[in-house]
């Protein structure tokens, strides 16, 4: 009788989640385009085009406008996250792929992975304010929410690149296991994580020793170790949980963020890439590139609830509150 | 008095029935262990074998062994309701069925109290297995474990009643080995308890054809769609008719002066 209760309190929750719902805005780099999804709804509303290989892409932090990548047209293109019309462009140099946008949301850090920089733009004045060199192939891309550090990591280098924000400048260098392809900062700052997508491991780091406290091997019951490629990765607010996406292992791993466990993996689309939190941080979305859909999981459960198809290669993934 | 007397008649059955299962603890067992072995042995190799594909009630991409959970339910109820049609062949060798023949109660109706025991017993032991699957992490909604119990009785119910008419074409029990084997084995590897239809259509059109309207398909899909709280019109239809039909039969089968032991000659228990 109290799994009843249980379940039909399940139920009117989700009804709750839907009444307040967000849009999850996919890019989808082959049909050039991004789609709208209301998740709540576990719908495909629209897709929009946008321009040439839509990468990365996020919603700027008052949530009026979305940043989307497009890589062949060689630039970074404003839209209204209302009307998807486009309102501007940034100039973020060749090839932009991947973005991270300042806490304070003035300034943006785009990796220029043709040129080996970083290009640091003035997202109101629409202005490139600088060129960082980092090393081979940069493309992960992080800052840290105290805005001390920005963090690139060369894919062909090895390196997570430590950037000071005040001058500039790379401070610190870190070798890690081969092509790092994404990193980003806990929500207190204290700890970077960063994927290596041929070692199938994830690091984690102490921001103020900038040591690595523990590398993390993932590994999957009857999955061939190469195709163990984890790209994406975040943390939870509170720190209880670490999500990685797995590439063609087709999985996200779940890491208990305290004792660096993995406690599960789950299964979603093929060649998982990118993630993203609902606001509330009670499920997370994966773009799934080859199967041309995005999963949305239950972080309150940790289950996959449902796969969505959006389009062709779908890369990249934001929410808007 | 006489509600009393069929009640009375059919407690009776199905207390033997479940008294006899639990008391023989190595049955209560062995039953589970033949489709813990497929979940655990057979499905392990095969954890990534549905490809991309999502088919309903699915929402998302799921490892095999949550595939073929509900057709290991059905393998539970097939095997179940083939045994205890066995038991029917055992009691008429050993005569017991001669003193359930004489009850002063319709036949159809005896042969039904020994569906519904033969059922209660396979309704054990398919919550058995989905509480071992459960630990081993294939959980399904909790609501649907309330839905799927009404789809394992109707299942349970109808290949029940397709064992009874078989074991009223069966004289002596050696013969029914045979049967088990042309009929249990077909069944299942012909329907959707290991692969879905789509997948079957990649190999063989004819196979499509044949799993698509295979009675155990439309069971399987019922426990299916029950486990993850949607309902298959299609198949409960499907699946309500056949057992209609095979029960049906069934009676006729056993009827000492029409059914088929008249035709072989036998006794007729």
């Amino acid at each position: 009788m109290q799994k009843i209760f249980l379940s039909s309190f399940c139920v009117a929750a989700l009804f709750m989640a839907a009444a307040n719902a967000e849009t999850v805005f996919v890019t989808l780099e082959k049909d050039n385009a991004i789609a709208i999804v209301d998740p709540a709804e576990g719908k495909l509303i629209k897709t929009v085009p946008v321009g040439q290989r839509p990468r990365g892409i996020a919603v700027s932090l008052d949530g009026k406008q979305i940043y989307v990548a497009t890589s062949d047209d060689d630039t970074i293109k404003v839209l209204d996250s209302e009307t998807l019309k486009e309102i501007g462009n940034l100039p973020s140099g060749e090839d932009p792929e991947t973005f991270a946008i300042s806490p304070d949301g003035k300034l943006m850090y785009v990796s220029n992975e043709d040129d080996n920089e970083v290009t640091v733009i003035d997202i109101a004045a629409k202005k490139a304010v600088q060129k960082i060199k980092v090393g081979v192939e940069p493309e992960g891309i992080a800052v840290s929410p105290d805005n001390k550090w920005v963090i690139s990591a060369s894919e062909t280098t090895n390196m997570l690149h430590w950037i000071d924000t005040k001058t500039g400048k790379i401070v610190e260098n870190t070798l890690v296991d081969p092509r790092p392809r994404a990193a980003n900062f806990t929500a207190d700052s204290q700890q970077l994580w960063a994927t290596s997508e041929m070692a199938g491991t994830v690091i984690v780091m102490d921001s103020a020793s900038k040591q690595i406290v523990q590398t993390i091997k993932l590994q999957v019951q009857a999955v061939n170790d190469e195709l163990i490629q984890p790209v994406g990765v975040v943390i939870d607010k509170d720190r209880h949980y670490a999500y990685v996406a797995m590439g063609p292992a087709n999985r996200v791993a779940v890491i208990n963020a305290q004792n660096y466990h993995v406690e599960k993996y789950l299964l979603v689309g093929q060649r998982v890439w990118n993630l993203a939190f609902s606001p509330d941080q009670k499920r997370l979305y994966t773009t799934n590139g080859v199967s041309n859909d995005i999963s949305i999981i239950d972080l309150t459960e940790h289950k996959v609830t449902k796969s969505l198809a959006v389009g062709r290669y779908p890369w990249g993934v934001a929410v808007k509150p | 008095m006489r509600v009393l007397h069929y009640w009375r008649a059919m407690m009776g059955i199905v207390g033997r029935e479940v008294l006899r299962f639990l008391h023989q603890r190595e049955r209560f067992i062995s039953a589970l262990v033949r489709p813990l072995v497929w979940l655990f042995v057979f499905a392990a190799g095969f954890r990534a074998a549905l490809g991309i594909a999502i088919s309903p009630p699915y929402e998302t991409y799921i490892l095999y062994e949550v595939y073929i959970t509900p057709g290991l339910l059905g393998m539970i109820l097939l095997f179940n309701g083939m045994q205890s049609s066995l038991s029917m062949v055992y009691d008429r060798e050993m005569g017991s069925m001669r003193m359930l023949m004489v009850c002063p109660l319709p036949r159809w109706f005896l042969l039904c109290s020994k569906l519904i025991a033969g059922t209660a017993v396979g309704v054990l032991q398919s919550y058995a297995f989905l509480g071992i699957a459960w630990l081993y992490d294939i959980q399904a909604p909790l609501m649907g474990y309330v839905w799927i119990l009404p789809a394992l009785v109707l299942v349970g119910m109808m290949l029940g009643a397709l064992g009874l008419l078989l074991s009223s074409f069966i004289k002596q029990l050696e013969n029914f080995a045979g049967v088990m084997n042309f009929v249990i084995f077909p069944l299942f590897f012909m329907s959707t308890a290991l692969y879905p239809l789509w997948k079957i259509k990649e190999s063989s059109q004819i196979l499509y054809t044949l799993a698509q309207y295979n009675p155990f398909s439309q069971a399987v899909e019922l426990i299916r769609f029950a486990l993850y709280e949607q309902f298959n019109q299609e198949a409960l239809i499907f699946t309500a008719s056949a057992f209609l039909l095979f029960m049906s039969a069934a009676i006729v089968g056993y009827n000492p002066s029409k059914g088929m032991m008249v035709k072989k000659g036998g006794s007729g228990g």
